[in-house]
């Protein structure tokens, strides 16, 4: 019997109680937040529980919110194929937190959580096998934090003299050019501002 | 002597013609028995998703024929989908038939660039110079109606770029209708053939529940007898409107995923018939014009227009905010954009995924105890593309 995404839900609040911080419906997909403790619990939960039969997991992801405490959310996106129902699993952490790893759970993640790890810098704990995956040999820095520069920090050339690839610091004959778009235009968020600010102004 | 002394190190790649790109696998072989696979990737890293973060939505379109350059739309598709559901526009129903139209013709792409090579690793060399000729034939369609062959950037939020020009339905009904006979006489060099069942046959067992496990998608799943594809269960699109069939495999070995990957270019091509056939008249893309841009020939009319194409064009359209994930079933598998919206004119994240990462990593488990000549073939029928993987 299949459910629908509002009785999952239902059973994954009653079924986690506690451990759901918030849960909602978007695009017919549920969203629940949860705390990185309950993250294995709460995935054994989805994978093994004969209501969810979350069987697949999708990927892992993480996303970076410099300016927030907690900077990152490690997102986890699982499915399931006899409900046919998507879940998205975030949790927050910040920069020093180990996530336990999910790869005895679902052998698959091994090397999301390498990506992961690669482009964040985020560390799982019990992971077998944590090495960089996408990045070079000898790569410094996390490609996808948001304080990364978008040109990197080195550049790969042949030198003729070495005889060989070396790797030195990025000259640009011209500085990256980031323009500024916000513009009236549409910018219904722009106006909406400021037009906030004069009616709490007149208040 | 001990056991561990005896096993050597073997590189597989970056550089080989089987390694279908730039794979770098490095081999333990005990003898001619595979012990471990440790497949080093991301030679082809080009950092699309930190680009994307860098660009507009516009913008980002041409990124995503980047990945999988065997079949570009397929995943030009899964972008425009998140886009669409965020901004909850209609895409007009002639636009949509023509989004199925073209990733039926990029699915046959793709798996005919798939079993041909595939062959071609187990030692047949004819059905690539066969296949390629088809490939061809496609690819001008694509040009046709998108100009270029490889890179279209033609699925636009909203739509499609452009209108298909006169006189190509007829000429892509005129190649449906060859194509069976061309598949039945590529299907005559390889099903029956004894090297190539010799070579594929029971070579890399899947079983369903290891499919599921390893987060297997597309032909990898349905090989191994799990009927599943996102066109049938979630339907995207107009894809309900269609009357197709999904081949499953048995077995789960290399030989079912190619005889499913065969019978897919089959169903493949009914669809594209059908869809044709079917095409109402109409618009191409969602009248909403803050979303897509005007007509060329109301530039030169209305001021309005021309202010909308400078903006949509340079500022590019702005993105409520939100969180979305939307999966389309690409050739290889599902093909998925994790897509935030912080309500600005860039994404604020978008995570690509591909279903060949989640294949490839796998090489270890399936390799485990075969032989070193088993390697290629294996890894043919995961059909892997290093574009997608890599990112």
């Amino acid at each position: 019997m299949t459910i629908t995404v509002n009785d999952l839900e239902r059973t994954v609040n009653s079924g986690l109680a506690t451990a759901v911080i918030k849960s909602e419906i978007n695009f017919n997909q549920l969203f629940i937040d949860i705390s990185v403790e309950n993250l294995t619990s709460t995935i054994l939960f989805l994978k093994t529980n004969h209501k969810c039969k979350f069987k697949q997991l999708i990927d892992i992801t993480a996303v970076d919110y410099p300016e927030k405490e907690k900077r990152f959310k490690v997102v986890y996106l699982l499915l399931s194929h006899e409900n046919n129902l998507r879940i998205v699993i975030n949790a927050d952490i910040d920069e020093n937190t180990k996530v336990p790893s999910i790869t005895k759970i679902f052998p698959s993640a091994n090397w999301m959580e390498r990506e992961v790890f690669d482009m964040y810098g985020i560390f799982f704990k019990e992971h077998p096998d944590l090495r960089r995956i996408l990045t070079d040999y000898g790569f410094k820095g996390y490609p996808l934090r948001k304080d990364f520069p978008l040109t990197g920090h080195t550049e790969v050339r042949y030198s003729e003299d070495k005889k060989k690839v070396i790797s030195e610091p990025v000259k640009l004959n011209q500085e990256y050019r980031d323009f500024d778009f916000d513009s009236p235009w549409e910018g219904t968020k722009y106006i909406k501002e400021d037009l906030d600010k004069d009616k709490n102004n007149s208040k | 002597m001990n056991k561990k002394n005896k096993t050597i190190n073997l590189n597989f790649g970056p550089q080989h013609p089987a390694a279908h790109g730039v794979l770098r696998l490095i081999l333990e072989l005990d003898g001619e028995i595979v012990e471990k696979i440790d497949p080093h990737i991301g030679l082809l890293h080009r950092g699309t998703e930190k680009l994307i973060e860098h660009k507009t939505y516009t913008q980002s379109v041409p990124y995503f024929d980047r990945l999988d350059y065997v079949a570009p739309m397929n995943q030009e598709h899964a972008f425009a989908l998140a886009i669409e559901r965020i901004l909850n526009i209609e895409v007009p129903i002639r636009a949509q038939y023509i989004r199925i139209l073209f990733c039926e013709i990029g699915r046959i792409l793709s798996h005919l660039l798939n079993i041909t090579t595939q062959a071609l690793d187990v030692g047949a060399l004819t059905p690539s110079l066969w296949g390629f000729e088809e490939r061809e034939t496609l690819m001008t369609f694509y040009e046709r109606a998108s100009g270029s062959r490889l890179h279209a950037n033609y699925f636009r939020p909203g739509g499609v770029h452009k209108d298909l020009p006169r006189g190509l339905s007829d000429d892509i009904i005129l190649f449906c209708q060859n194509f069976p006979k061309i598949l039945d006489d590529l299907e005559s060099l390889l099903t029956d053939n004894r090297i190539f069942k010799q070579r594929n046959v029971d070579i890399g067992i899947v079983t369903k529940q290891e499919a599921l496990d390893h987060s297997f998608s597309g032909v990898m799943l349905r090989g191994s007898g799990v009927p599943w594809d996102l066109r049938k269960s979630q339907p995207y699109e107009s894809y309900k409107d269609f009357d197709f069939k999904i081949p499953i495999g048995k077995n789960g070995d290399c030989y079912d995923r190619y005889l499913c990957r065969m019978e897919e270019m089959r169903e493949s091509t009914k669809i594209i018939i059908d869809c044709i056939k079917k095409m109402p008249a109409g618009p191409v893309k969602s009248i909403d014009g803050k979303i897509t841009p005007p007509k060329r020939e109301d530039l030169k009319n209305s001021m309005e227009a021309l202010i909308h194409h400078f903006k949509l064009f340079s500022e590019g359209f702005r993105v409520p905010a939100g969180e979305i994930y939307a999966a389309v079933e690409a050739p290889k598998g599902e093909f998925g954009v994790y897509l935030i919206s912080d309500g600005s004119n860039k994404p604020y994240k978008c995570k690509i995924r591909a279903p060949g990462f989640s294949h490839l990593q796998s090489m270890d488990y399936l390799l485990k105890g075969h032989m070193l000549a088993d390697v290629p073939a294996v890894l043919g029928s995961l059909d892997i593309v290093f574009g997608e993987i890599d990112r």
